[in-house]
């Protein structure tokens, strides 16, 4: 890999996602188009976030690539293993050791201490997307605050469901401004956003779109007073660490609606068992 | 006692030992050679190469090699290796009219200066399989004549002459770069172009046949498909002159297509423009006539609503390599967001008094 | 003069940008706290620490509006061959460096579109001094609040009112930096 720079991408386009990130990160919330590079892995794989990453990293950096919460998990592992290749960083699966973590579709459960950074990949960063297609009607939607469809929708769920249907990529407002799209976390991951003590940074490689959220930045997930926004879990312990306060992840277990709920982030479970705690299904 | 799956890394490396074993297939078949590749699919890579925006017969080759024959995956190898390259400059623009033509039809003249020349097209071949071929056997002969000599003129350009087509205004300006800024709305002409050069010759294809079919129905005439060599040059300010750095083939389509005129402008036809590396009418064909549907704007044409007037639509949609990935990214891990739909549902269905049978066993 | 023109860029431009980026980076995300950033010796007037920045940050696509005695010959030829970042006046730039004073009028730089936000410019402040204390910072990226030797207290408040639009500032001095994006309220 020789023939390559420094964690990859040429020093031109470093600095043309540096600048981006450095608007991202005096604008929160707003996302800030980057002419996003073809990159050795699909577009939807987390093209935006390794971008984001290989521009961030430095040869000191500790980097842990989790997906799903987990970092066995084989894009996880394909990420991590690019960066071992190019940059030549070390890479742990240790969140309280990592310096840069780069995740797809969650938060880690221990809060993040400052000094560190987290990395999203994003697949769509439009949070009105859904609701109109057209990028040319968003980025006016956005800069005029018409956030109306959004509320009517969240509004339409509840009168049709009695509940706000979204249970992922659950939109926020940042900073009284921008409403922005979390990544598909879970809903239960929405209160982390906000007031962080880790810089936040999120990248869209096919969209080509970065945005970011500096430490201690007020993020509010949108609901409404007779509707307050609740971050929820499968209501079961942990199977494997008996943590009650992760998020978990159900694992079917035989052919007779067996199953069990284990902690989708692997790190803190470990942690955990490693500290002594039992699930009723540890062995 | 349940045990979380382990082990991505070695499942990966695995994979990748099976896929290269599958890639070479029976050994006891003599293995396929890039220069084989090159001269004996050489459609295929004229597709990479016009998809993959790198003129390199030789690597686009190896890509088709090493994608197994999977031509948009081809193509990404030749996107991720051509985005890691320094670029020293820029060519002048090349000038069709000098191309050495293979190939070289008119679609609104019986004959015309430079002739037609039918090339090297399957247009009359009966489509019976060949099974001599499967014979490898021999080759007969083509029969061979002097290479014309001297500039072969545009069809539109006779139209020009008499005023009867839309001018083609001439601009200096550098155009736009994709690949360099992000895709801003509304694009420009030279930057829809640069896209539909690259974009995808199925999704490219649906479209046009679309417009042939009612949806922004634009009457296009194939004034001229050109195929064959042209030089590049490339200014050297060291030099202070340009300088013939190669050539390539280029297959140029220029489409005739009726225009109303209006009270202060009598009736012209207007142009549609396909411009595509290598030899590939099929896809310079159907970029013209989308990049026709595409200026209804600028001709004062009424939005029809029809997709392949759409900008946005088009440009966002076209591009294989962008869809691919995002289309077949639903095939990676989605438990977490899964997850919590589900909680969700339970819930719903909990409030809704439906009877969940899961619940009711544990 | 060709010699200083020469010297002073980044020895080893892929690593010495990643880190001076990571602290532009620290700086921008946590207002009112100091990076120490080196590996650039520019020309006077420029500081290591401005020269710094803008390695990191520009090049050809970034035009750069030098002010008052940054504006010399010795700077340009330093940054045209280090950065190829090409020159211009403030109301065309990308980035700026200067002392508060030779900077001014802010309402000559771009602040960005309500569309567009990020195309604004991002003006390198040279300051005599750097300290955290001072005026009074609040607002993304600070917890409770922070204090920071600012230029102007007015100027950097009319500028948080345009917000989202508005510039954004790196203030430097010797090796250290701090960052004040538009969204920090200052008193």
């Amino acid at each position: 890999m020789n023939a390559y720079n420094f964690a990859y991408l040429d020093e031109q386009t470093k600095r043309m996602i540096r600048r981006a990130i450095l608007k991202g990160l005096a604008i929160p919330g707003y996302q800030v188009p980057f002419a996003s590079r073809e990159m050795p892995m699909p577009y939807g794989w987390g093209t935006g976030g390794v971008q984001v990453s290989a521009a961030i990293l430095t040869p000191e950096d500790s980097f842990k690539v989790i997906d799903q919460g987990a970092d066995d998990t084989t894009n996880a592992v394909s990420i991590r293993t690019f960066f071992e290749r190019t940059a030549g960083v070390e890479t742990t699966t240790k969140t309280s050791e990592a310096s840069v973590i780069q995740t797809r579709h969650r938060i880690p459960e221990d809060p993040l201490i400052e000094g560190q950074i987290l990395v999203y990949q994003v697949p769509i960063p439009e949070p009105l997307r859904f609701l109109e297609p057209r990028e040319s009607e968003t980025r006016k939607m956005h800069s005029l605050e018409e956030y109306g469809l959004m509320h009517v929708k969240l509004y339409e769920d509840i009168s049709r469901h009695g509940h706000i249907a979204t249970a992922y990529a659950y939109p926020v407002k940042v900073e009284g401004q921008y409403v922005m799209d979390p990544s598909p976390i879970p809903k239960f991951d929405n209160p982390k956003l906000g007031d962080m003590a880790a810089i936040q940074l999120f990248g869209a490689g096919r969209e080509q779109r970065i945005y970011a959220l500096p430490p201690y930045t007020n993020v509010v997930s949108l609901d409404f007073e007779d509707h307050p926004f609740e971050a929820s879990k499968a209501d079961h312990p942990c199977g494997l660490c008996g943590a009650i306060d992760s998020y978990l992840d159900e694992v079917i277990i035989d052919d007779a609606g067996g199953r069990m709920f284990v902690c989708s982030d692997t790190d803190y479970c470990e942690n955990r068992q490693a500290a002594g705690h039992k699930g009723k299904d540890a062995a | 006692m349940y045990v979380a799956v382990k082990g991505g890394e070695r499942a990966i490396e695995n994979a990748h030992a099976w896929l290269a074993e599958e890639r070479r297939g029976d050994t006891d078949v003599a293995e396929l050679s890039i220069v084989q590749i090159r001269e004996q699919l050489s459609l295929a890579v004229n597709r990479v190469m016009a998809e993959g925006s790198l003129y390199d017969p030789d690597l686009a080759a190896l890509a088709i090699k090493q994608a197994r024959g999977d031509l948009i995956e081809a193509i990404f190898l030749i996107r991720a290796y051509r985005t890691t390259l320094p670029r020293f400059g820029t060519s002048k623009p090349v000038e069709t009219g000098t191309m050495a033509c293979d190939r070289r039809i008119s679609a609104t003249f019986k004959d015309l200066p430079g002739g037609q020349v039918l090339g090297p097209t399957f247009d009359y071949t009966h489509r019976l399989l060949d099974f001599k071929l499967a014979a490898e056997g021999d080759l007969p002969e083509a029969p061979m004549r002097e290479a014309q000599v001297g500039e072969v003129p545009h069809v539109t350009e006779f139209l020009n002459r008499e005023g009867l087509i839309e001018e083609a205004l001439h601009d200096d300006a550098p155009p736009p770069d994709l690949t360099r800024e992000p895709l801003e709305m509304p694009a420009e002409r030279a930057l829809r172009l640069q896209a539909l050069t690259r974009a995808d010759e199925g999704f490219t294809l649906g479209l046009a046949y679309s417009t042939q079919r009612g949806y922004a129905r634009n009457h296009a005439f194939v004034g001229e498909l050109r195929i064959g060599s042209v030089p590049v040059e490339m200014h050297i300010p060291e030099l202070g002159f340009a300088i013939d750095i190669g050539e390539v083939t280029l297959t140029e389509c220029e489409t005739v297509n009726q225009f109303k005129g209006s009270k202060t402008e009598p009736p012209q036809f207007t142009r549609g423009y396909g411009l595509v590396f290598g030899l590939n009418e099929r896809k310079a064909i159907s970029m013209a006539l989308v990049d026709r549907a595409l200026r209804w704007e600028e001709l004062g044409e009424d939005n029809e609503g029809a997709p392949a007037q759409d900008a946005e639509f088009v440009l966002y949609h076209a591009d294989n390599i962008q869809a691919t990935g995002f289309l077949e990214h639903i095939k990676l891990p989605h438990y977490v967001d899964f997850q919590s739909e589900l909680e969700l549902v339970r819930k719903l269905r909990r409030e809704a008094g439906a009877s969940d049978v899961q619940e009711a066993a544990e | 003069m060709q010699t200083q023109t020469l010297s002073g860029g980044f020895e080893d431009p892929a690593i010495q940008s990643a880190h001076a980026f990571r602290g532009i980076m620290e700086a921008m995300a946590r207002p009112g706290t100091l990076q120490t950033i080196s590996g650039a010796t520019p020309p006077a007037p420029l500081s290591p620490a401005a020269g710094c920045v803008l390695l990191a940050l520009c090049d050809t696509d970034t035009p750069v509006h030098l002010a008052g005695e940054t504006d010399c010959e010795a700077v340009r030829a330093w940054l045209a061959f280090h950065t190829g970042a090409p020159t211009t006046g403030s109301t065309h730039c990308m980035f700026a460096v200067g002392t508060w004073d030779t900077l001014a009028p802010l309402s000559a730089y771009q602040i960005g579109t309500s569309e567009y936000p990020d195309r604004s410019a991002t003006l390198i402040v040279e300051c005599p001094a750097l300290e955290t204390s001072g005026a009074t910072l609040t607002g993304p990226g600070i917890k409770d609040h922070a204090s920071l030797s600012v230029p102007d207290v007015q100027a950097l408040q009319s500028n948080r009112a345009l917000f989202p639009l508005g510039l954004d500032f790196i203030l430097t001095c010797e090796n250290q930096l701090a960052a004040l994006p538009r969204t920090t309220e200052v008193s």
